[in-house]
């Protein structure tokens, strides 16, 4: 097996899948029913973007794989997603500031992955590229309608994206996968995404009356397997079906 | 207006109907009409939102990513069932959140099929092949019913709600024929949801208020027994495909009639779930009332944006 393009995969694909699971959560929860079905529409293109993924990954697994095993039977140490995305839904303003912050990286990365000399990788990506910049237009005009709005919402949004901020940093760090697929024209050097990153999370921030956070404190793990306290639980719940009905078809 | 001229156009006005026009919100309209169709059409969106969350329960957890995207999507469909009934009964003169408002007081009522647990996943598919076969059966005749924007926003939705009466009964289908523990959760889904699937045509027609009226307007075309007697008639072959029991000792293909004879729904159960006693009643209105008004401050902010916004165009304009 191509085990270093099998990880890499699973470090795009397990994003999409965390994020698509929490907006998941919010289905007919949200402040009105426009957001609400707006939400779920983002949950829906990224979970069509994970069954893609994990289709591929499972043909390269081989040994019977499939999208499900991938999805449903792993350990937590086994996910490679991005602390950032397991974050809860604390209120509308995390699950936005979070929204915005994974779809500025998200956008970008599919940009340069449709360059990739994977062929369906690319393909993947080029798909995804139209849903995604939908996403961004979304959660943008989000984050400055809370920062512009009350006093309220301002205060509610800062604290969020001052609260998530610490998670962006690892969107640019590496794993050996993604250095050896990186080597191979196949994966995305997601270091060099960092300044236009940034630049961009700014420029939305400032117009959005909100303070970029000067933490330089950063947290990561995610993408070697090791998660936040909240992450257990998102699984526990996610693999409910499939832990306690073992090797059946639904 | 004179009582006379009233009458004039009351009578001009049922004449419309009978000769099958589309009443539309513009036109003049019995007060009553209007009533009764703000509370129809908004009764209905109500329980197209609250019904979200029954099946809401199951996103987190489908059992795989197929069902998981076709639940979400599902229950996504059911979101917009609730705004185009809300936008067609904005047309009648009163704006959504005076219904919301009337829906967290426990004023406006909602289908209390939703009142019920989904316990395990089966429950998906049986409300899939039960509850919306059930609303189907209910809604295809309003696609006809005298006021224009409920029958087109009936035809959009009653399209949807067959597409998810297959999509639950391929989840039944596929228990069915999986372990013996699937199929097992499958009958138990079908023991708990066959009654108050039955009791979604409302109370037998000898106890049934305002159906005359209702006939004469087309927002109904057949009585309570008769529909019931259809979904009965077409969904016991469906669970023989299935190979599950019908949970009624007393259900009998009758010859003479060409129907199936059934057992007594328990009245008494049915009344406690529409005074608001319900396994699930308070439930629901706790995550309804609660999800508005944890939205409160976002959708004080859209607001206040808007508006600024505004002023700064024209403050550019000057
Ligand atoms: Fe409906
Ligand atoms: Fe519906
Ligand atoms: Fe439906």
């Amino acid at each position: 097996m191509k085990h270093n393009l099998y990880r890499y995969i699973l470090g795009i694909a397990d994003n999409s899948l965390i994020l698509g699971q929490r907006l998941g959560e919010l289905c007919g929860h949200g402040p009105n029913l426009e957001t609400d079905i707006a939400c779920t529409n983002m949950s829906l293109d990224l979970l069509g973007q994970v069954r893609s993924y994990y289709q591929y990954a499972a043909k390269i697994k081989g040994e019977g794989a499939s999208e499900d095993s991938i999805a449903f039977l792993r350990k937590e140490r086994e996910y490679y997603n991005v602390l950032l995305v397991e974050q809860p839904n604390t209120d509308f303003g995390y699950t936005m500031a979070r929204q915005f912050l994974f779809d500025v990286y998200h956008l970008l990365f599919l940009t340069e992955l449709q360059k990739s000399s994977d062929l369906t990788l690319s393909a993947i990506a080029t798909k995804s590229i139209k849903e995604v910049s939908y996403h961004q237009r979304f959660s943008s005009d989000w984050i400055k309608r809370l920062g512009d709005g009350t006093e309220e919402s301002n205060t509610r949004i800062q604290t969020a994206i001052n609260d998530l901020w610490t998670y962006t940093d690892e969107l640019f760090y590496l794993t050996d996968a993604d250095k050896a697929m990186v080597e191979e024209g196949i994966g995305v050097d997601v270091a060099t995404l960092k300044d236009a990153y940034y630049k961009t999370v700014s420029e939305v921030l400032e117009e959005a009356r909100i303070e970029i956070p000067e933490s330089k404190y950063f947290q990561k793990g995610g993408k070697q397997g090791i998660h936040t306290e909240h992450m257990g639980y998102l699984l526990a719940d996610m693999q409910y079906m499939q832990r306690a009905y073992p090797n059946m078809e639904w | 207006m004179s009582e006379e001229q009233i009458k004039n156009l009351e009578e001009q006005f049922e004449a419309r109907i009978a000769r099958d026009e589309k009443i539309e919100p513009k036109d003049w309209m019995p007060e009553k009409y209007r009533q009764t169709h703000i509370r129809q059409i908004s009764q209905h969106a109500h329980s197209e939102i609250v019904g979200m969350l029954p099946e809401g329960n199951w996103i987190t957890r489908a059992p795989s990513l197929r069902r998981k995207v076709a639940l979400l999507a599902k229950v996504q469909d059911e979101a917009g069932h609730g705004l185009y009934l809300y936008s067609a009964c904005e047309t009648l003169g009163i704006s959504r959140d005076e219904l919301y408002e009337q829906l967290h007081s426990g004023k406006a009522k909602y289908s209390s099929i939703f009142n019920y647990p989904t316990v395990t996943w089966a429950d998906m598919g049986a409300i899939g092949w039960l509850v919306d076969g059930a609303a189907i059966i209910n809604q295809v005749p309003l696609c006809n019913t005298s006021f224009g924007p409920y029958a087109r926003a009936m035809v959009r939705v009653c399209k949807e709600e067959s597409f998810h009466q297959r999509q639950g009964y391929e989840i039944m289908l596929k228990l069915c024929q999986g372990a013996p523990e699937q199929k097992e959760m499958a009958q138990d889904a079908l023991n708990r949801w066959w009654w108050p699937s039955l009791m979604m045509f409302g109370p037998t027609d000898a106890e049934s208020t305002h159906t005359e009226q209702s006939m004469k307007w087309k927002l109904k075309r057949k009585t309570n027994d008769e529909l019931r007697q259809q979904f009965i008639d077409q969904t016991v072959p469906q669970a023989e495909i299935l190979g599950l029991t019908i949970p009624d000792p007393d259900l009998k293909w009758n010859e003479e009639r060409g129907s199936y004879d059934f057992g007594e729904i328990n009245w008494d159960e049915f009344w406690q779930v529409v005074k608001g006693h319900g396994p699930m009643n308070k439930e629901r209105m706790k995550a309804r009332v609660g999800a508005w008004e944890r939205g409160e401050w976002v959708r004080d902010a859209a607001m206040a944006h808007a508006e600024k916004q505004q002023e700064r165009k024209e403050k550019q304009a000057v």
